[in-house]
């Protein structure tokens, strides 16, 4: 009878640890924000089908990094757990704080019994009455919970990234200034190697790429330009009745992008183009 | 509890797992309890509820409208005066309730949040007629609780994004789904209203005339049947009115509903038949 290898339990948990964190450094960042009137989120994400970021209820959302099928299956037990807890008390009764508790104990069950850790990282954020009110919760890989202020980086150099936010993001900005910011560390981070070159790069990522935040080696920081159709953006809109939960693209998110353009925050209506009710393009809009 | 919603405890794996995009099957699998249709009552009993009446509905020019008179009914004692009956299913479709007001209330509560899930989940809006079968389901559901007298026939109204118009669907007690023509009714004083409706409706209405011939039918049918409530001016209490459009569903206010009303009981008041 073979006898089981003794693995002590901090090098097991070192073992998943590492492992989730260099799958999350894989991938492209997302940015959390707060701003004038609401939190904006802010996703390298090419793809129109593919979302990072997505309404869970009335003044919540939900953003994520790392594996799209890890993170799909909570994006849906999140908007589950909602649509149940209002259905049988009231829509007033949910809360993002208590969806985060309830993603940190899943989450952090798999971390510890599982075959493998979540590769991902999680934002709920909840849009209060004013800026004060609103609530950013970050949920790592092991279940981990932190409440942020204001702002939140995830996913490949989200320290570099964290860091530059803090010096160019202040309370109050309006969206079109609070969007270029987080563009412009977006771009301004070294991308992960998925960004530069698609998803073979695993084996770029040694344990030295994995220590200072997933960066490629160093020299590789270029500043890249990353215009509207390269980013998923959405907001939650602190004005709006009800679902507050918009997303913006198209004409709009350039106009909001742009330096020279006027628009600064989103039109609270934008029905001359029927459609999914949460999109905002501005496409038959002139500019506010 | 498996599978109660605490905010200390590990999602179940229900939660987790990749099912449907539908709330309802979701809550049928995790607590039965709270779908109107996890209840049953005894064999042979019957309960004396409150009852809403009359709903009506018709297409005009750029959409439809649907209205609803304020009275709930137990028996011939009048339940309440102000009840709503007509409710905002989605931001492009509306249903209003006739049969036992407590499960007509939670049958809409839960469709409304079965077409809101359903958008959060897919990141799609259901198409129109998905919409209307998926009311229909939840009403067959209902049926063991219909047939001991705790009916439920909901009339559906929305505007289809397809084909940029509106359109009616109207039920039957076993979750039977029709397309209506031009203008449907239902509920108890829905024979008057649909006289009134053959009469007074035709193509291509404005919106404006489309509010007045609702109001006008609605009063038909309290003229003629005891429990649907005609607009009470002491009170001030007017129907409910609600319009559909590409602009999406809302409800008519009070100040264009007052002067319709108004339009309408003076125009009766010397012609009480409502000969034309």
């Amino acid at each position: 009878m073979s006898m089981p290898y003794y693995v002590p339990p901090e090098q097991l948990m070192k073992d998943r640890a590492d492992f989730a964190r260099k799958g999350i450094a894989r991938g492209r960042s997302v940015i959390v924000l707060g701003y004038d009137k609401g939190i904006a989120f802010v996703a390298e994400n090419p793809s129109r089908a593919l979302h990072k970021v997505s309404e869970i209820y009335d003044r919540i959302a939900f953003a994520a990094v790392g594996r799209y099928n890890e993170f799909e299956s909570l994006r849906v037990a999140g908007i589950r757990y909602a649509d149940l807890r209002g259905y049988s008390y009231d829509r007033a009764d949910v809360t993002a704080r208590a969806l985060a508790n309830s993603y940190a104990q899943t989450i952090g069950a798999v971390f510890t019994q599982e075959q493998k850790p979540f590769e991902i990282e999680i934002v709920v954020a909840e849009v209060g009455a004013s800026s004060a009110d609103d609530q950013i919760f970050r949920l790592t890989y092991d279940g981990s919970v932190a409440d942020e202020q204001g702002f939140v980086a995830m996913g490949g150099a989200s320290d570099q990234a964290e860091e530059r936010l803090g010096g160019l993001w202040h309370p109050g900005m309006p969206l079109g200034e609070a969007l270029r910011v987080a563009v412009d560390v977006l771009g301004s981070a070294a991308s992960g190697p998925a960004a530069n070159g698609g998803g073979a790069a695993v084996a770029a990522v040694g344990t030295a790429g994995v220590a200072n935040g997933g960066a490629p080696s160093a020299g590789t920081a270029v500043r890249r330009d990353l215009d509207a159709s390269m980013l998923e953006v959405a907001v939650l809109d602190r004005d709006r009745p009800r679902r507050t939960f918009r997303r913006i693209a198209g004409p709009l998110l350039e106009r909001l992008l742009s330096d020279a353009d006027p628009t600064t925050n989103a039109p609270t209506t934008d029905e001359q183009h029927p459609g999914h009710p949460d999109l905002l393009t501005g496409e038959l809009q002139p500019p506010d | 509890m498996p599978g109660r919603p605490s905010p200390a405890r590990r999602l179940d794996d229900a939660y987790l797992s990749t099912g449907s995009s539908s709330f309802a099957e979701f809550v049928g699998s995790i607590r039965p309890e709270l779908l109107p249709s996890g209840r049953a009552l005894p064999a042979g009993a019957s309960i004396d509820a409150p009852h809403g009446t009359t709903i009506v509905s018709l297409l005009h020019e750029s959409g439809v409208i649907m209205a609803g008179d304020r009275r709930a009914t137990m028996g011939n004692i009048i339940a309440n005066r102000d009840m709503e009956k007509v409710f905002l299913a989605d931001d492009y479709s509306v249903v209003g309730i006739a049969g036992t007001a407590g499960i007509a209330i939670e049958l809409v509560r839960l469709y409304q949040v079965e077409l809101e899930h359903y958008e959060k989940i897919e990141g799609a809006i259901m198409s129109l007629e998905g919409k209307a079968n998926r009311l229909a389901s939840m009403i067959r559901g209902n049926l063991g609780l219909a047939m001991q007298g705790l009916t439920v026939v909901p009339t559906y109204a929305g505007f289809d994004l397809e084909s940029a118009r509106g359109r009616i669907y109207s039920y039957d007690v076993t979750g039977g789904c029709y397309v209506e023509g031009g203008h449907h009714s239902t509920g108890s004083g829905s024979l008057f209203a649909r006289g009134a409706l053959k009469k007074l409706w035709r193509p291509g209405l404005s919106e404006q005339d489309a509010v007045h011939v609702a109001i006008e039918a609605l009063y038909d049918a309290a003229d003629d049947d005891s429990a649907t409530g005609g607009p009470d001016l002491g009170r001030r209490i007017w129907p409910t009115v609600s319009v559909v459009d590409v602009e999406g569903a809302r409800f008519v206010g009070d100040a264009v509903l007052e002067e319709h009303v108004a339009q309408v009981v003076a125009a009766r008041r010397d012609n009480p038949g409502g000969a034309r």
